[in-house]
């Protein structure tokens, strides 16, 4: 069994408070082990984000994390509740202990700044004790991990291209060596070439300094190619985790089924691509049962009435779906 | 507006202000200027904010003269506020000569020095009256907010959306009204607040030196009495505090209209912490377990 490092226990987060909050996540529950590239997919609105920001108390008003804990387990071995943390004990987890790359690179480098000054900052803060010179020497080191030259820190960001943009967003998220980098969409700007470039840079800074990364994204054949085990979502829920290889060969619920019939495959055999019909339900008028019953072409009689639970089915794969009967624990 | 008590409190303070602009002449219990054998009396139930070395009832003064102020503070607040709009937007759209010269008459007006220029104007003035003290003020004081309108304008000219209708063919004064000026709504509004409260602490320093309607009354004149007497030296704290207090409240009223306004036109401000929970960027709340 692999080292656990983050786990998310029935976690709600709402929109608003009160009569008019919106439940954008609903009961998730998530496991993160040591050196893992966990993917989350599912159409826009699903609740990627939110989870993402949620669980690590980012998410601006209205957001709110309505329950639920976010267990993360510290290098020697004891555990923090990063939900019922002081503020002063989160802010020192952040960025050292886990790290999160943005949407928008162009949006998160502050314009009128070099590069250098961005990067110098993060190690100053955290390190106030350390030499200018070797903050200088982490710095060129940072960029070089990330295959950008030594001689760009002086650069402004938009001196530098999109790609580069975002790969110093990456430098800087592993600038003080974190054990957890939540990535969301950070790839989605790029085109497919520089896509398949960041990609590879990070699967092999992963090897090397073996962090765990929470990938978000809508792209299901990205994450199937380079994550150990994907989570799908669909209406702030969980539906579908499993392993990727099993994910992709096999998927189990039909939404997840859907998702993966919307992109062709670059080999094997011509299909037809399907898509799914309708799009997600509003979160303020949820239907009955299953939530995805509306759309689903297999839909049956229980699945408007009951909403299955995430459990493991058979061959030890987690799935809420009526049609895969599962032992609720 | 309603569940945003800052504006709901500017916007009843200022509403109590202009009622009594309206009829604060006729609810004022003594005539301003009567004397009597009252002399430099401090609150009583007769006259709630004392009298002057006079015998004036001062109670009956400051209702007198909020009229003058509100009347000040408004026609200037409009006419600098229509001025700076139609300089600023402009100078910021136009380019060329037309745009720089509309600036620098701007930058000009900046660097007069306000309230000089208004004892000297209203001085050669055959007659101060309310009219030209506030006509006065609001020709002189619309630079500062017809620069901030320039420099927004300059900002926002060159939007995609802004493009977008200039490549649709739309004409230059539709592209001011409908793409432009919405945008600025904030500012304007803001604008007009601010001179406002700039044109009645004019108004009020005028009174203050002796530049005033004649006749008439107004906080600054209460103030003006209450110095050249040294109301101060003798005591009488009830002579100058009330018309103080009066200045004061007609400008947190004057500033949390505009905080309204601001949170208002610019929803990402609404910071209401719903049912006690308290909303901070960069730590989100975590609610308590729930009952249900």
């Amino acid at each position: 069994m692999k080292e656990r490092i983050l786990e998310v226990r029935g976690l709600n987060v709402d929109y608003g408070v009160g009569q008019e909050a919106v439940r954008a996540v609903r009961e998730v529950d998530l496991t993160l082990h040591r050196g893992e590239v966990l993917g989350l997919a599912g159409e826009s609105g699903s609740g990627k984000s939110t989870l993402a920001y949620g669980m690590t108390r980012l998410l601006p008003p209205p957001g709110v994390v309505a329950g639920g804990e976010v267990i993360y387990h510290l290098g020697d071995g004891t555990t923090v509740d990063l939900l019922r943390i002081r503020d002063a004990d989160l802010r020192r987890l952040r960025w050292a202990e886990i790290a999160i790359v943005f949407q928008g690179a162009i949006n998160s480098l502050n314009p009128v700044q070099r590069i250098s000054a961005q990067l110098l900052d993060v190690l100053k803060a955290h390190s106030p004790r350390s030499s200018p010179r070797s903050r200088q020497d982490r710095a060129r080191e940072l960029l070089g991990l990330v295959g950008i030259a030594a001689d760009r820190l002086s650069s402004y960001p938009h001196e530098l291209s999109g790609g580069m943009r975002q790969r110093v967003m990456i430098a800087m998220a592993l600038a003080l060596e974190p054990r957890v980098v939540i990535m969301d969409e950070p790839t989605t700007a790029l085109d497919v070439v520089v896509q398949r470039q960041i990609l590879r840079t990070l699967v092999e800074l992963r090897e090397r300094l073996g962090f765990s990364v929470v990938f978000i994204t809508h792209d299901l054949s990205l994450l199937a190619e380079f994550s150990d085990r994907i989570a799908i979502m669909y209406a702030g829920q969980v539906v579908e985790e499993a392993v990727s290889a099993d994910l992709y060969r096999t998927p189990l619920h039909p939404y997840s089924d859907g998702l993966l019939q919307s992109f062709p495959a670059l080999k094997g055999p011509r299909r037809e691509l399907s898509g799914i019909a309708g799009s997600p339900p509003d979160l303020r008028m949820m239907p009955s049962g299953c939530p995805f019953h509306p759309r689903c072409a297999r839909a049956m009689d229980v699945c408007g009435e009951r909403a299955p639970v995430l459990g493991q089915s058979r061959d030890n794969r987690s799935v809420a779906c009526w049609l895969h009967p599962v032992a609720v624990n | 507006m309603r569940n945003n008590p800052k504006a709901l409190t500017g916007l009843i303070a200022l509403g109590v202000f202009a009622v009594l602009a309206v009829v604060g002449p006729w609810l004022a219990p003594f005539e301003p200027s009567m004397r009597s054998n009252a002399l430099l009396q401090p609150p009583s139930p007769e006259h709630w904010f004392g009298t002057t070395h006079l015998g004036q009832d001062i109670f009956s003064q400051v209702l007198a003269g909020t009229r003058s102020v509100v009347f000040v503070g408004a026609v200037s607040g409009l006419v600098a506020t229509v001025l700076s709009v139609l300089v600023g937007v402009t100078a910021g759209y136009l380019s060329g000569s037309a745009g720089e010269g509309l600036s620098a008459l701007s930058n000009v007006f900046l660097v007069i020095p306000a309230l000089p220029l208004i004892v000297i104007i209203t001085s050669s003035l055959p007659e101060t009256s309310n009219l030209t003290i506030a006509l006065v003020i609001g020709l002189t004081s619309w630079a500062w907010n017809a620069r901030v309108l320039r420099a927004q304008t300059l900002s926002l000219r060159r939007r995609d959306y802004v493009e977008a209708a200039r490549a649709n063919g739309e004409s230059t004064w539709r592209i001011i009204l409908f793409e432009i000026l919405p945008n600025l709504t904030a500012v304007i509004a803001s604008g007009f607040v601010g001179t406002v409260l700039f044109a009645v602490i004019s108004e009020i320093t005028l009174a203050f030196i002796g530049v005033s309607d004649a006749g008439g009354w107004n906080w600054g004149t209460v103030l003006y009495w209450a110095q050249s007497q040294q109301a101060l030296a003798q005591g009488a704290w009830w002579w100058f505090v009330p018309a103080g207090l009066a200045i004061a409240l007609l400008g947190t009223a004057l500033s949390l209209v505009n905080f309204g306004i601001d949170e208002y036109v610019n929803p990402r401000l609404r910071t209401h912490s719903l049912r006690g929970v308290r909303m901070r960027v960069g730590f989100t709340p975590v609610l308590a377990k729930e009952t249900s």
